[in-house]
């Protein structure tokens, strides 16, 4: 089975790499961007039956840092 | 005095954290690869130093904060020894859960490098005794990921309790509060992004983080 973990940084964090990625769309001529939040996507093949809480749990314990980010779990 | 330094894949100032415990304790440092499980008997300080360990991957610090090693240096805290983490060190004791907060990507993007103006914020700590509250010291700083946050709550908490050790006199990275050194709620384990040990002799240009080890020795 395969998962995807959505790790974003938690609102009111600010994100300077967002902020400079707004910054070069504003430069390329993009109007209208009101703003740039970036994450991670990480994908993961697992074990057959790998429960949401046993992939929960490697978020919490390594995949997301709980004190700045938050994680969201899709899995297919 | 007997002092070890833990060495990451990726390490870089392990050598230069050494020599500084050496040059306050007259010993040799022990140096302790990520894997090992223990600890060498009868270790007073422990130094996790700068670097970009495991290339900085996933986060800065996070892949080192869960090497096998970090379960004795956390468990040696608990026991009371001290604990000293410098750059990615901090980041690894912040990814540890031994030190609150996260540091993250600097404000302004841009690796900073350079010899930075720093205020002793409280010279009651076990690392920082041999300064005086708001004495200016200068050390350099070398890093990307230095921007300290965390939820005003706990940043309320570090000021309150006199737990902010360092600051930044200048604008360096954007940390919150200006915070460049933290210390636990025990007193025995602090991280700071700036380099003490890159201040300890005439040919680093300046020796104002020497008195920092020689305060390590005296609370040994």
């Amino acid at each position: 089975m395969k998962a995807r973990v959505f790790v974003t940084l938690k609102p009111g964090v600010l994100d300077a790499q967002g902020k400079a990625i707004h910054h070069a769309l504003e430069g390329l001529g993009f109007a209208g961007v009101n703003d740039v939040r970036q994450g991670k996507l990480i994908e993961l093949d697992l074990a057959d039956g790998t429960s949401t809480a046993q992939i929960e749990d490697m978020c919490r314990k390594l995949l997301a840092n709980t004190v700045i980010e938050n994680f969201r779990v899709e899995t297919a | 005095m007997k002092a070890a330094v833990i060495v990451f894949p990726g390490s870089n100032c392990d050598r230069d954290l050494a020599t500084a415990f050496e040059k306050v304790t007259g010993q040799l440092t022990a140096m302790v690869w990520h894997r090992e499980t223990t600890l060498p008997e009868g270790i007073d300080v422990i130094g996790v130093p700068g670097g970009f360990s495991y290339g900085d991957y996933l986060r800065s610090g996070a892949m080192a904060a869960r090497s096998p090693i970090m379960r004795a240096v956390a468990n040696a805290a608990a026991q009371g020894r001290m604990v000293i983490g410098i750059c990615n060190g901090f980041q690894v004791l912040t990814e540890a859960g031994l030190l609150p907060g996260a540091l993250l990507r600097n404000e302004g993007i841009k690796f900073v490098g350079r010899d930075v103006a720093l205020t002793v914020a409280n010279s009651q700590t076990t690392f920082t005794s041999r300064y005086d509250s708001g004495e200016g010291v200068t050390f350099p700083v070398a890093h990307h990921d230095g921007r300290y946050t965390a939820d005003a709550a706990t940043l309320d908490r570090l000021e309150g309790e006199g737990r902010i050790a360092l600051r930044y006199a200048e604008e360096v990275n954007g940390s919150e509060r200006q915070i460049a050194g933290i210390v636990n709620d025990a007193g025995n384990v602090i991280g700071m992004m700036p380099h003490p040990e890159r201040a300890i002799e005439d040919a680093h240009g300046r020796t104002d983080g020497l008195r920092m080890f020689e305060g390590l020795l005296a609370a040994a």
